[in-house]
């Protein structure tokens, strides 16, 4: 896994993620309430995620995080910071 | 804490507790069979499930099942009942001596967030490892006897819509009641966020806010979760108890912790552990799950099915549901013959057939729609559907400020809003689903084609437009066009001003796939249908003798000449209304009319029909009706009263006003609120007046009067 903790990751949002691709999270960039209630349903910082799906208007969209499959809408996966993982 | 009487005391309460979709109800509906019973928790919209149990030792255990929760932090009223109740801090309801966690075993990380949460109140638990199949299938080998271990309470693997484990849970709970285990939280705090946790607790305690032993787990949620402090228990909390926690997540950003992650990422970082030892992952080619949403929600033959979907539930709701409606009004019907009968005409006649058997028939006739209705949800509910078909459509409702799962409800609400307002509760969001209860009735139901059908054949000109489409119907369209339209239009309204703030909903869960049981199927319709009839049983019975007591009385002398609904204290109603109806092109006999189909909006054309002396009865009345409101006379201009422009005023008013009793009586049931009742009424009839008001004036000024 390509979580090797170097500086030199790129971040880019959950909405930028290829359908298919992995990443870990980085970060939850909302007010408390949302991010808490985001990380309650397992989208802690470190977490995989894999995008699996757009909706037929791209939004939202659908992944998977700890073995469960979440939809969130795009305006919400703008705010949620990854770093795309190499493989799967 | 409310008195509770001795005898309540001595039965053990058991709460089954549980995130959504973790099967919690079936485990519920096992452990209690049809011994059980619905009401609201007093002053919420949330609905109260409880049931009885008999233990061949414990003897009788009163069970609770819980709403779902993701979290002891609650987000919605949902998640607020089930914490306030795992806290013993509702009035009516006492701590449960015994809490049920059910955990869907395919999704055990998600599911253990809230349910170690519940481990760190203290209470004896037994986890119901439920779902074991699906947990198989997916590849995942869990060590049941290690987990219980380690969380220091019972762990009862499950299939309970097979009812496999079910006596070992009933076993468990007898032992458990017998002889509690302590459970042990296996969450680990950073020692910074402990230092705080210990010094709240401390606080709480001496302030009496929390039980002792779930002292610690509430200050870590007071210490974590922004709007902790809102809850209406700590409105009298000392203030230096807000000082505290202020300072406590200052000193937590200070060392770089963030306060409102700290338990979160505790928590799971203690669930990735636990999981390591016991749960061991296979390969597994993908679940039937994962082939069926490559179909259902693929960006094309995912609509389509949706499509087959909405339009098989349309075509039985309308056409499957048309014999047993048949059927319930000829019962209706022979009950009112028989009742002429065997009763002299009289009062007491005209009470039963007027009042009692025509209020009640008219509603009851709903009830194959509401049955066949809540079958379908059932399905798409129980199968895990619900969610894909809110998947595939959020955009399309978010775009109006809507839920995904609203469309059900509102598409439901062309039928009649009564069983959309109540297919509303499978929208877990408390905002999204007060919304859609609010803008529901805004969809033509049925009951408003026999008042468009009279006036549009009265008032709107049956010529072709371009050469082929006929202006009735076209105006008959616009209508149902122009409420949806007004539907939207209020959401974004409601969603900029009264419902601001409110917590929306952020993911949706789609839960694996499963088969649906009948068992499960059948308590649901049959669950709602009790529900409705009830409904009809009470409020609505009430409503059609008041009613009918004010269309009837007092009884008109009969050397008058009068319609005996002029002289009715409606009739009087009527005139004395009369200004303010004036204003919108209506005269007093349209107000009248008006104001009988409050009972439902199809009165109107009854009322309309006394009102004009027409005699005939049902179908051969509309002809004859319309040709005589053609011929009434403007008593000013001589010239027709029933113009186009008064037509469509009359029809933009039943557009839009909240012409129904039973839909009322449902968002009062549904909300649990008079507050929202009548502001739904209010807005709505508001609306309707603003809007003939608009058009009725607009239209004078501009010379089509």
């Amino acid at each position: 896994m390509g979580n090797s903790g170097l500086a030199m990751e790129t971040v880019v949002t959950l909405n930028d993620l290829a359908v298919g691709t992995a990443a870990r999270i980085v970060r939850v960039d909302m007010p408390p309430s949302e991010a808490q209630r985001l990380m309650e349903m397992g989208l802690t910082p470190g977490t995989l995620v894999v995008l699996l799906k757009r909706a037929p208007m791209r939004d939202p969209i659908e992944i998977s995080a700890r073995g469960g499959h979440l939809s969130l809408r795009t305006s919400a996966a703008k705010s949620i910071a990854v770093t795309p993982v190499e493989g799967r | 804490m409310a008195a509770l009487t001795a005898e309540e005391l001595r039965i053990p309460h058991v709460a089954v507790a549980g995130n959504p979709n973790c099967g919690k109800s079936t485990v519920f509906n096992a452990l209690t069979g049809l011994r059980q019973k619905v009401s609201n928790y007093p002053g919420k919209t949330v609905e109260k499930h409880e049931g009885s149990l008999h233990l061949p030792k414990a003897g009788e255990v009163h069970v609770i099942d819980l709403p779902g929760a993701y979290s002891m932090n609650a987000r919605s009223m949902d998640e607020q009942v089930s914490h306030d109740v795992l806290m013993g801090s509702l009035e009516d309801t006492p701590r449960p001596r015994l809490v049920v966690v059910v955990i869907d075993a395919s999704n055990l990380e998600r599911n253990l967030f809230f349910a170690t949460q519940i481990l760190s109140l203290g209470l004896p638990t037994i986890i119901a490892l439920n779902m074991m199949d699906l947990c198989r299938t997916a590849g995942h080998d869990i060590d049941e006897v290690d987990l219980s271990k380690r969380l220091g309470v019972p762990v009862v693997p499950m299939i309970a819509a097979r009812g496999t484990g079910l006596s070992e849970l009933k076993a468990a709970i007898e032992t458990q009641l017998a002889t509690p285990s302590s459970p042990l939280d296996p969450v680990r705090l950073p020692a910074a966020v402990d230092q705080q946790v210990e010094r709240l607790a401390t606080e709480l305690k001496a302030a009496q806010l929390a039980p002792p032993e779930s002292a610690r787990g509430e200050a870590l949620r007071v210490l974590c979760t922004a709007q902790a402090l809102e809850q209406p228990k700590f409105k009298s909390a000392p203030a230096s108890l807000h000082n505290t926690v202020e300072t406590a997540r200052k000193n937590l950003q200070d060392e770089g912790i963030t306060w409102y992650a700290a338990e979160a990422i505790a928590r799971y970082a203690a669930i990735d552990e636990l999981m390591e030892d016991i749960r061991k992952v296979r390969e597994v080619s993908p679940s039937f799950s994962d082939k069926a949403d490559r179909f259902l929600t693929h960006p094309v033959g995912g609509p389509a099915f949706l499509g087959l979907v909405v339009l098989a539930i349309f075509i039985s709701i309308f056409k499957l549901t048309q014999a047993p409606m048949d059927w319930i009004k000829q019962v209706f019907g022979w009950l009112s013959s028989l009742a002429s009968e065997v009763i002299p005409a009289g009062p007491l006649q005209s009470l039963l057939t007027d009042g009692v058997i025509s209020g009640v028939g008219g509603v009851l006739v709903f009830l194959p729609q509401i049955m066949i209705l809540f079958l379908f949800i059932a399905i798409m509910e129980d199968s895990g559907y619900t969610a894909r078909a809110a998947f595939i459509l959020d955009r399309i409702m978010g775009r109006m400020g809507l839920h995904g799962k609203a469309f059900i409800p509102l598409f439901s609400s062309f039928a009649c809003a009564i069983p959309g307002i109540m297919a509303a509760r499978t929208i877990d969001n408390e905002k999204d689903r007060l919304l859609t209860i609010l803008i529901a009735p805004l969809m033509c139901c049925a009951a408003r084609w026999p008042v468009y059908l009279l006036i549009a054949g009265t008032v709107i000109p049956n010529v072709l437009i371009l050469g082929f489409l006929p202006l009735p119907a076209l105006v008959l369209g616009s209508m149902v066009i122009f409420g949806l339209v007004a539907a939207i239009a209020v959401a974004a309204v409601f969603n900029r001003t009264i419902l601001k703030g409110k917590a929306a909903t952020l993911a949706i869960e789609l839960p694996r796939y499963h088969r649906p049981r009948i068992r499960t199927l059948i308590h649901v319709m049959w669950e709602r249908s009790i529900l409705f009839v009830r409904k009809a049983g009470t409020v609505i019975l009430a409503m059609s003798i008041i009613m009918w007591a004010l269309t009837n009385y007092p009884k008109t002398p009969t050397d008058t000449g009068h319609m005996p609904i002029e002289h009715s204290i409606a009739g009087r109603i009527g005139k004395a209304i009369e200004p303010i109806v004036a204003p919108i092109g209506f005269d007093w006999r349209i107000g009248v009319s008006a104001l009988s189909s409050l009972v439902a909006r199809e009165v109107f054309v009854s009322s309309m029909a006394t009102i004009y002396g027409v005699e005939s009865h049902d179908s051969e009345q509309v002809p004859d009706l319309q040709q005589r409101l053609r011929a009434v006379k403007d008593p000013v201009t001589g010239n027709p009263f029933f113009t186009p422009l008064r037509g469509i005023c009359i029809m933009l008013f039943y557009v839009l006003a909240m012409q129904c009793f039973s839909t009322l009586a449902v968002t009062k049931r549904e909300t649990g609120s008079w507050k929202w009742t009548i502001f739904q009424w209010g807005y709505m009839t508001g609306l309707a007046w603003l809007v003939s008001f608009v058009v009725w004036q607009g239209g004078h000024l501009l010379g089509w009067g």
